[in-house]
């Protein structure tokens, strides 16, 4: 049994929330437009990569196309960072009620109120539905159609047998779960991130399977609201990619909100028994069971690019990295580009904005940027942030870079403790030799906003000593970064 | 009780057998005299007579050497992980016995022929114990289950063969092989099974085809996938594996370690990171790293010990901090490590949660920090700061004096909690890591014989330079190409 793709039907009581959701996201009653003769680009896919490509073919004059096989707005409105962020701010909020001793303050007794809180997520995907509705679609020019597009060869696409004459596509179809392949999850049911938002009600015991990013956002979320939750990794830390660091604290964190972590374990099986789900789980030679209500998959996501007939377009491609493009997000087909979670390793909307930016202005203006100028950086909306930007340091070591880090722990930051959020730090990773900054690493409970100052410098070539120079207003947790920037320096005379 | 009373190294319950003969020996002299905390107003002037001090140091190394004597099943050979009843054995602990023996023998704490009787009898049983890797074996491929039965000497509590500890015996068994070097029966016999212990293993089987060495291995799973990234106490692993005449890992198998570290500044100190402190001391015991540089330390231009130096600063710094408001944590008490803390979740005064953790390796400046501190690794730092250590470890003793007990340093404190007496929590019993460690490292910080004698090893010598080491003493021993 799999649970179904959430949109927007599950939780909400208003009925006109529910009915402006499914107006801006698929309206019942859409007709598709009379194709062009001939579209300057067609847009495969209308989630974050997609509509960003179209808005930005449309503003330089082109005329666009673009299909929608499911909802508008794709992972990042229906199942991915806007509504799982709307539920972190209210977990967050329930947490803080709790600690609000620590703050000086009292609570009255805390209630948790689900429904309330997935009835916000809805709120407030309909109010942000609004910008990317098809009458905003319209209003920019863009010949918005829902249907499923297919390649008849390399030169025709037809959305549902009607062709779609085309100079250039760009493919911006996005990804989808990755489930493991685990005897009986799929007999007894499980949510990913596609579905978990349409949950009725908030599990008394929820297992999640992965400790990557959503599996940590979504497992934090849900012990939050009340559920007993367990994490399940087989690998022996959260967050695999990230420093030990990050991932330490992150685990001193679930300890205090009560998350039961089981690391270096695999779920070898899950079934239905005595009205629970039972999950046996094994870590190297030790075999335990665990019963739980729900079961979350977060064990990653692999390109969605099923069915599209890609093989008679020429455009290569795989099960794990998607579509295959060269440096300039261009396919093997030169009339087919590639953009976002379809093609592109990091899987994040701003990088999938980016990359659709990208594709058009090397598409559409025969530019010639190069995935490789792009510096990206990422995080993951646990409590604290965890963000980062550019090289790890076992990156640039395992490249022969000499490289050294200046870290300003946060409870040497007066901000953060003043806010009680001095859980965290900052790092700045430098190149020996100079001051080039190779990457960063924040851990915060704003390390997603911090990481862009840093992003900032790196993007356009300043080195730590410029950092340095900055001035930030006081008391504020951005100070760290010069504190960091400032404590390299130190180590560093300019004669150095 | 009396605080000297405490320390009073008084006669325990321990059968008047042959093994005993040092403990009784070392029983019939009181060790309260000048322990830390009765003289730690005088620590505080310091360091104004050394000669005090050594003497109280001496008093500190010679209880702690007293942990083995106590803790030793004279049937094997073998010694207990801890002091507590239906303690196993542990490998590690054995290694730490054996490097204690020659200090012992020198300071006069034991004679030279029951040093070698009782050495050579825990060298026996490991080259006459089976080796086939089956869950109820001693160990496989040359090397062994991380905790032994006490009187079986086979696996138990179904744990890893671990590449470490295994190391940890290892070293311990070619020191006390380069000190008893006599051209005695007893002592050739010694220096025979040491040198086919540390030949036997396959140190190339422990990397599993990788580019570093796992971390364990069980005769159930296989390897265990554990990552084991970053700075640690693996350096004397990768050299005695380097040194190997046998069964050497490739030089690359280094390089592709220290891959993994991590050059942190923090708080106005760079050094190569890592959060415990005993990362920071558990090679030294053995290897002069005085002067010597690999790769990476030319490249940051330092050394690996002037960056445990430095590691003791980053301790005081965040004690000063003090980020979580633990009781006591200040400059002259810190010691963030490896040991025993509270484990059950106990509620604070204020009704909030406390997170305890029990045994865990406990680091800064990221944790994990429940409030609990070694007394043993603060010692540990000898060698590397002195004073800062003297002050820290007479500061600790003066507040709490109840962190020595049973004629030892506890594995840990915390202050967070006391009892209705008054007196903060204290681990029970010692810890046979805690007590070995403060045996050597006090010995270097006195005589330097660990280093001393490690400097003329040849596996510890090859092992340096195939790791990529050189300058200093290396460079003088490459010119007297001495040692064994």
């Amino acid at each position: 049994m799999r649970h179904h793709r959430d949109s927007g039907s599950g939780t909400v009581v208003d009925t006109a929330v529910r009915d402006e959701l499914r107006d801006n996201l698929r309206p019942p009653q859409w007709r598709n437009p009379e194709p062009a003769d001939r579209y300057g680009l067609v847009v495969v896919g209308a989630g974050a990569a997609g509509l960003a490509a179209a808005r930005e073919a449309a503003a330089s004059g082109a005329r666009v196309a673009l299909v929608e096989r499911d909802l508008l707005g794709g992972d990042r409105l229906n199942f991915g960072c806007e509504p799982s962020k709307a539920l972190v701010r209210t977990a967050r909020a329930y947490a803080e009620m709790r600690d609000a001793r620590s703050y000086g303050a009292t609570a009255p007794p805390v209630e948790v109120d689900f429904h309330a809180a997935m009835e916000r997520v809805l709120r407030l995907r309909a109010r942000l539905s609004r910008a990317i509705s098809p009458r905003m679609l319209a209003a920019a020019g863009i010949d918005l159609f829902f249907g499923h597009a297919v390649f008849q060869g390399p030169d025709r696409l037809e959305l549902d047998g009607m062709p779609l004459p085309f100079e250039k596509v760009l493919l911006a179809t996005g990804a989808e779960p990755d489930v493991p392949d685990i005897p009986g999850l799929r007999e007894v049911g499980y949510f990913t991130n596609e579905t978990i938002f349409g949950i009725g009600s908030l599990p008394k015991r929820l297992l999640v399977i992965g400790g990557g990013p959503l599996g940590c956002e979504l497992a934090q979320v849900f012990r939050r609201f009340g559920s007993s939750v367990i994490i399940v990794q087989d690998m022996p830390l959260f967050l695999p990619h990230e420093e030990r660091d990050a991932a330490q604290i992150l685990s001193v964190a679930f300890a205090r909100d009560g998350i039961e972590v089981r690391l270096n374990t695999a779920v070898t099986a899950v079934r239905h028994a005595d009205g629970e789900i039972h999950a046996d789980l094994r870590s190297d030679d030790y075999i335990s069971s665990v019963a739980a209500d729900a079961v979350l998959v977060g064990t990653g996501r692999i390109p969605r690019l099923d069915d599209m007939g890609l093989d008679a377009a020429g455009v290569t491609h795989d099960p794990v990295r998607g579509v295959h493009v060269d440096p300039h997000l261009c396919s093997h087909n030169p009339a087919v580009y590639a953009a976002g979670d379809a093609c592109m390793a990091h899987r994040f909307t701003h990088v999938a904005v980016a990359t659709a930016r990208m594709a058009v202005a090397n598409a559409l203006r025969g530019e010639r940027q190069r995935l490789d100028e792009l510096v990206i950086p990422w995080c993951t909306y646990t409590d604290p942030e965890i963000a980062h930007v550019g090289l790890y340091v076992r990156e640039a070591m395992r490249d022969g870079i000499a490289i050294s880090t200046s870290t300003i722990p946060l409870h040497a930051v007066d901000r953060a403790v003043l806010d009680g959020d001095d859980v965290g730090f900052i790092k700045l990773h430098v190149a020996d030799g100079s001051d080039h900054i190779l990457g960063a690493t924040i851990v915060s409970r704003s390390a997603g906003e911090l990481i862009g100052q840093v992003t900032q410098a790196m993007a356009n070539g300043i080195g730590v000593r410029g950092l340095a120079r900055v001035i930030h207003p006081y008391p504020t947790e951005s100070s760290a970064i010069g504190e960091a920037a400032r404590a390299w320096c130190c180590e560093h005379p300019p004669h150095d | 009780m009396g605080n000297s009373q405490l320390l009073a190294y008084t006669a325990v319950k321990v059968p008047n057998t042959t093994h005993n003969r040092a403990a009784d020996a070392l029983a019939a002299e009181p060790l309260d005299r000048d322990m830390p905390q009765a003289s730690a107003t005088s620590l505080d002037a310091a360091s104004t007579d050394a000669a005090s001090t050594d003497a109280m140091l001496d008093r500190c190394q010679r209880a702690a050497f007293g942990y083995f004597l106590r803790h030793r099943n004279p049937a094997n050979g073998l010694y207990a992980d801890t002091s507590r009843a239906g303690s196993p054995i542990s490998i590690a602990v054995v290694g730490f016995a054996l490097s204690a023996y020659p200090v012992a023998v020198e300071r006069g704490w034991i004679s030279r022929a029951e040093a070698v009787e009782h050495c050579t009898a825990a060298l026996r049983f490991f080259r006459d114990s089976n080796q086939d890797g089956s869950p109820e074996s001693t160990g496989y491929k040359g090397f062994y289950f991380h905790f032994l039965d006490q009187d079986a000497g086979t696996r138990v509590w179904r744990c890893e063969l671990s590449m470490i500890d295994t190391a940890l015996l290892i070293v311990g068994a070619l020191m006390a092989a380069r000190y008893f070097d006599a051209d005695t029966p007893a002592e050739a016999e010694l220096r025979m099974i040491a040198d086919q212990l540390y030949r036997r293993i396959d140190w190339r089987w422990s990397q599993n085809g990788g580019d570093t060495i796992m971390q364990g291995w069980k005769p159930e799973c296989g390897f265990l996938h554990y990552g084991w990234e970053g700075y640690s106490e693996a350096i004397v692993l990768y050299v005695l594996a380097l040194g190997s005449p046998t069964h050497p890992i490739g030089k690359d198998c280094y390089r592709a370690w220290t891959r993994t570290y991590q050059w942190e500044n923090l708080y106005g100190h760079g050094f190569l990171y890592a959060g415990p402190l005993f990362i920071h001391q558990f090679s030294h015991a053995w290897i002069d790293l005085r002067g010597i540089r690999d790769r990476f330390m030319r490249e940051k231009q330092c050394d690996y010990f002037e960056n445990s130096r430095r590691a003791v600063h980053v301790q005081r710094a965040y004690s000063c901090i003090n980020p979580r408001g633990h009781a006591g944590y200040d400059e002259d008490c810190w010691g963030l490590s490896a040991c025993e803390g509270p484990s059950d979740e106990i509620r604070s005064v204020d009704a909030e949660p406390r997170h305890l953790f029990g045994y865990a390796a406990r680091g800064v400046p990221y944790g994990p920090d429940d409030g609990t501190l070694s007394p043993p690794a603060v010692l540990a730092c000898m060698p590397f700061e002195p004073g800062l250590t003297l002050r820290a470890i007479g500061t600790m003793c003066r507040r709490h004096p109840e962190i020595v007990h049973e004629h030892g340093f506890t594995s840990g404190f915390n202050a967070d909690l006391r009892g209705a007496d008054g007196k903060v929590w204290v681990s029970p019993g010692l810890f046979g890591l805690d007590q070995g460690i403060i045996v050597l490292m006090l010995e270097n910080h006195r005589s330097g014989l660990p280093w001393a004698l490690m400097r003329g090893c040849r596996p510890i010598v090859d092992g340096l330079r195939r790791a990529g080491f050189d300058g200093g003493w290396l460079d003088a021993t490459a010119r007297d190409a001495g040692g064994t």
